[in-house]
């Protein structure tokens, strides 16, 4: 628990750093803030009242010290496009994104997991080639690339699913597939390599010289612990995925944060913009942590001293 | 000055050439027995013998760099040209890969987009390569504060997701080939930095840089000549599993329409361009896909080859 | 009569490596008899095949390693040509084994009572868990562990080496087995828990009357515990004799420098012998006595022939030209394809099984020789 407490410390550091590096990235830009969020044809004198209002008169750190306070209590700005708060537009995307993410990761860690044992099980036989000529697919091919491909033959050919998210979670099946499968190509690769490589363990040994027979020396010793890194990997998808979801959301037309960060782009919203990747970032962040939580309450070496 | 030549010269000559070959030999007789005493060059080659799809890769990967050199040559139509008469074209002999929605050529469109894609892809993966050595060495060596600050910062990079941080740099720096480069830069160089920090501490503990330290050797000479050599086999994995992610940056970006602009062609731009008519001409975003899962996959193969004989205890990522 | 004293019957034993540089005979035709109750040694360096025998018998060897030739007789069944699951069902029950590793060969994220309960709930699927429980305990105070109930639920990381291995002992010991193969059992631990152990293997023994196969490198481990010794060199058994007629009468050079690298007090105190040179490659064996390249004694007759085993006392073989008969000439040793090739392929099987006590096999090796010698 010590040393998670450590951890979790240690996070202080890196979001500071990413709070401030995005600040940074986005307020050195040419471009009056307020000219945007206003239009043209203004008086002076709303700009100067708007300018001080935003604080934009301010000095940068200033700024940068007000901004964190604010992020702090929930509040992320306001935008320039939709005069909303960032708070409000990132809590309503959100859920859209949620699901997405976890019918992804449900799909890939399952689909991976399964497909990677059985890849080690049967090395090199037919069943191993096929599966991992299927995930280095996923792991090659662009996430718009299997996104417009299930569209278009799921979607359009064969009509099993809506082409775009319509609300129900069963539009959400073919965006999820698209988004889990290159995290599941990874997993696969990597439970094959872990399994492959804790099979050479001498406890291997002992547990087939107690009488164990190869399937149940999988399940009960190798499994568990080529689990432990996996477990890390996943957390790391997390960020990938997070990534891919800006594009499937894109591709399915889907509300969600991705989408959020899209559109800030072509408005050129800076607020929303800054908002959707300081909370997505925090997500990865978090996720993370939660990794190396599970990973000590799994692993009993480390769990002793924690 | 004649004492200061002498010195140089056993500093960095001399002396540390037969640590090389101490430990060379040393470990030589160690490897020797199992059969692994062969340089980069003699792995390379064992490689192309036995893994034949990892050689078949490379030879893809060579023609591809060709074609899209020798693009102009090639390519039976302009990069722009326009034939409003055949818009939307299905393949044909006039046009192998069918046309646009304003009548160019997507197989010369192709050809020209190679090269932006593939400069994408190799590239800022050299620089960010360059960058993460530099900084993981001298973090690795140095440790400290410097270590510190250089390895958070490399957590803050690695911390965002890499697409998001991409679109923040091209927000700030505005669309076009250089805002690319740099946002792929910016984006790479924190694993390499890693990678190459945690070889060089271990490396750093190790007894012939301690011999050639204990001798007066410079703390650069040591890091070039005693650390980098032995973070080569990876680097070289590493390079070839970061040109792949980066032509995939690159073509969402392009795909999202906040990469590279029109009427240059790169290949997620193709198919940014295509994607409104994928129930009508399905084959205009099958082209630029199938060449960018060709060469993603054929980095891939050959990352992995690389890896195999070179690196063999380097992880997925 | 004498048959049913042997535990285990290896005959003819091949296991080699199948490399893309070519087939590496690890273990190369080796004879060896466990008789029931005795501690038998395998004693070699490191690279001579002894451990390789060890997972032959229970059926671990690995890619690319398998049995080429051979048989394992054990209760009726040549476990060499069992099936993997019919072999899982000898394996822990009636024979079982520990290793030289004790800290690698648990698994470090399960509980050592668990993994001991396991092997017990492997061959009784119908046992009740508190009831395998209750028998870990009590086999955990028989192998001479502490608070047996605390440390039931210690993970592998938290016990010391002799701990570790006093586990693996229980767990080997567990279900009652007939025979227990000891893989370098001391290698890894303190001097003074090596002794600790060897007692505990031995009192074990006393007890429940199984048979020991120690495979070791350490000749001090074989004086202090062992009845009857095997000398393995390149594959190949070298000599083989009880202990004591072992230590007295040594015959064969390679045995002679085993034994004199043994440090010992008043005897030598300056220098140690040390036997020259290193184990040859096998991928390259020379066509005559696989030793020739270290002996002192060595002729150029050794290096052309390849010696066989012969009897030099009672129960004591040894494969050296020196101590071979005189009037018996030699001839390289015959592939095991070219057994059955020749007309005596036939009864040759036969004879073997036939043979039980290590003195007769060897004096049948001879009239082999001599036979195949005469229609060769």
């Amino acid at each position: 628990m010590k040393s998670f407490l450590k951890r979790l410390l240690g996070t202080i550091p890196v979001l500071f750093g990413v709070v401030l590096l995005i600040f940074i990235m986005l307020r050195i830009i040419p471009g009056d803030p307020v000219t945007m969020l206003l239009g043209e044809h203004v008086n002076q004198d709303t700009i100067d009242r708007l300018t001080e209002v935003m604080g934009l008169n301010d000095p940068l750190p200033t700024q940068f010290f007000n901004y964190i306070v604010n992020a702090l209590h929930g509040d992320l700005g306001v935008s320039y496009k939709y005069n909303r708060e960032v708070t409000d537009m990132i809590l309503e995307a959100l859920p859209y994104t949620i699901k997405l993410a976890v019918l992804a990761a449900l799909f890939a860690w399952v689909i991976g997991l399964v497909t990677g044992i059985i890849s080690a099980v049967r090395q090199n036989h037919l069943a191993d080639r096929l599966f991992m000529g299927f995930s280095l697919a996923g792991v090659s091919i662009p996430i718009f690339m299997t996104s417009l491909f299930l569209q278009y033959f799921l979607a359009f050919k064969v009509k099993l699913f809506p082409l775009t998210e319509n609300g129900s979670l069963y539009s959400m099946i073919l965006p999820a597939i698209a988004l889990g499968w290159n995290s599941a190509g990874r997993i696969a690769r990597m439970t094959r390599s872990n399994l492959l490589e804790e099979l050479q363990a001498d406890y291997i040994d002992t547990a087939r010289a107690k009488g164990l027979r190869q399937n149940a020396v999988i399940v009960s010793h190798a499994l568990k612990n080529s689990m432990l890194p996996i477990v890390t990997m996943m957390a790391l998808q997390l960020s990938s995925m997070l990534s891919g979801a800006v594009i499937t959301e894109s591709v399915f037309a889907i509300p969600g944060i991705g989408r959020l960060a899209t559109t800030a782009i072509s408005n050129r919203d800076m607020p929303v913009l800054q908002g959707t990747v300081l909370f997505t970032t925090v997500i990865v962040i978090a996720g993370n942590l939660l990794a190396d939580l599970l990973y000590s309450v799994l692993d009993p070496r480390i769990r002793k001293e924690a | 000055m004649a004492k200061r030549v002498f010195f140089r010269k056993q500093n960095e000559s001399d002396a540390p050439q037969n640590i090389e070959q101490n430990t060379a030999s040393s470990e030589e007789d160690l490897l020797g027995q199992i059969g692994e005493k062969d340089g980069i060059t003699d792995k390379l080659r064992r490689m192309c013998r036995q893994n034949k799809l990892a050689a078949f890769s490379a030879v893809v990967i060579l023609i591809i760099l060709l074609m899209a050199v020798f693009a102009p040559v090639i390519a039976p139509y302009g990069e722009a040209e326009q034939d409003l008469l055949n818009r939307l074209q299905a393949p044909s002999a006039a046009h192998w890969l069918g046309t646009d929605e304003l009548g160019r050529d997507v197989f010369s469109r192709l050809l020209y987009g190679a090269r932006v894609s593939l400069s994408i892809g190799i590239i800022p993966s050299i620089i960010s390569l360059l960058i993460g050595i530099f900084l993981g060495l001298t973090a690795g060596y140095f440790g400290g504060w410097y270590d510190y600050v250089i390895m958070r910062l490399a957590d803050v990079m690695l911390s965002v997701p890499s697409l998001l941080m991409a679109m923040v740099v091209m927000y700030t720096l505005g669309s076009s080939i250089t805002s690319l480069f740099i946002a792929l830069i910016i984006v790479d160089w924190a694993s390499v930095a890693r990678v190459v920090r945690s070889q060089t501490l271990s490396l750093k503990e190790s007894e012939y840089v301690e011999a050639a330290r204990s001798i007066g050797v410079g703390h650069f000479t040591i890091m070039i000549r005693h650390i980098l050599p032995n973070c080569i086999p990876s680097l070289i994995v590493l390079f070839t599993l970061n040109v792949p992610s980066a032509i995939l940056s690159e073509s969402s970006l392009s795909f999202l329409g906040i990469g590279v602009q029109p009427p240059a062609a790169s290949w997620g731009l193709i198919v940014n361009q295509a994607k409104q008519f994928l129930f009508t001409q399905p084959w205009l975003c099958l082209a630029p896909c199938i060449a960018i899962m060709i060469v993603v996959l054929a980095f891939n193969f050959l990352g992995d080859g690389l890896r195999d004989v070179l690196d063999p205890y380097m992880k997925d990522q | 009569m004498e048959q049913k004293e042997n535990v285990l019957e290896i005959r003819g034993l091949r296991s080699c490596f199948f490399t893309e540089k070519g087939v590496v005979p690890a273990v190369d035709g080796i004879d060896l008899d466990i008789l029931e109750g005795k501690i038998i040694g395998l004693v070699g360096e490191s690279g001579c095949g002894k451990s390789m025998t060890a997972k032959s018998i229970m059926g671990l060897l690995k890619y690319p390693g398998r049995i080429a030739d051979g048989h394992i007789w054990f209760d009726g069944q040549d476990l060499a040509h069992l099936s993997e699951k019919e072999l899982r069902k000898v394996c822990g029950k009636d024979i079982s084994m520990i290793f030289q590793e004790p800290m690698t060969s648990l698994n470090p994220v399960l509980k050592v009572g668990r993994q001991v309960r396991e092997t017990l709930l492997v061959h009784d699927r119908g046992m009740d868990k508190n009831e395998a429980r209750r028998q870990v305990i009590g086999m955990f105070a028989r192998v001479g562990i502490p608070e047996p109930e605390k440390r039931y639920d210690s993970y592998p990381h938290q016990l010391s080496g002799g701990l570790r291995q006093r586990v693996m002992i229980a767990m080997a010991m567990v279900c009652r087995p007939r025979l227990l193969i000891a893989d370098e059992p001391t290698t890894a631990l303190d001097v003074t828990i090596e002794a600790q152990i060897l007692r505990l293997i031995r009192q074990l023994r006393d007890e429940t009357g199984m048979s020991v196969l120690i495979i070791t490198h350490n000749m001090g481990v074989v004086a202090e515990i062992c009845d009857y010794v095997y000398v393995m060199y390149a594959g190949k058994i070298m000599e083989q004799a009880e202990t004591y007629e072992l230590f007295d009468h040594k015959t064969h050079p390679y045995t002679k420098g085993l034994l004199d690298s043994i440090p010992r007090i008043g005897k030598n105190p300056d220098r140690l012998y040390t036997i020259p040179g290193v184990v040859p490659n096998l991928l390259h064996l020379s066509e005559g006595c696989a030793f020739s390249n270290r002996c002192p004694n060595a002729s150029e007759r050794c290096r052309r022939v390849k010696p066989e085993l012969c009897e030099i006392g009672e129960g004591h073989l040894a494969r050296c030209l020196s101590c071979a008969p005189e009037s018996m000439e030699p001839r390289p040793e015959k592939q095991s394809e070219s057994y059955e090739n020749t007309p005596a392929a036939a009864e040759l099987p036969d004879a073997k099984n036939a043979v039980s006590a290590p003195g007769m096999s060897g004096k049948l090796r001879i009239e082999n020789t001599v036979k195949g010698g005469g229609t060769l």
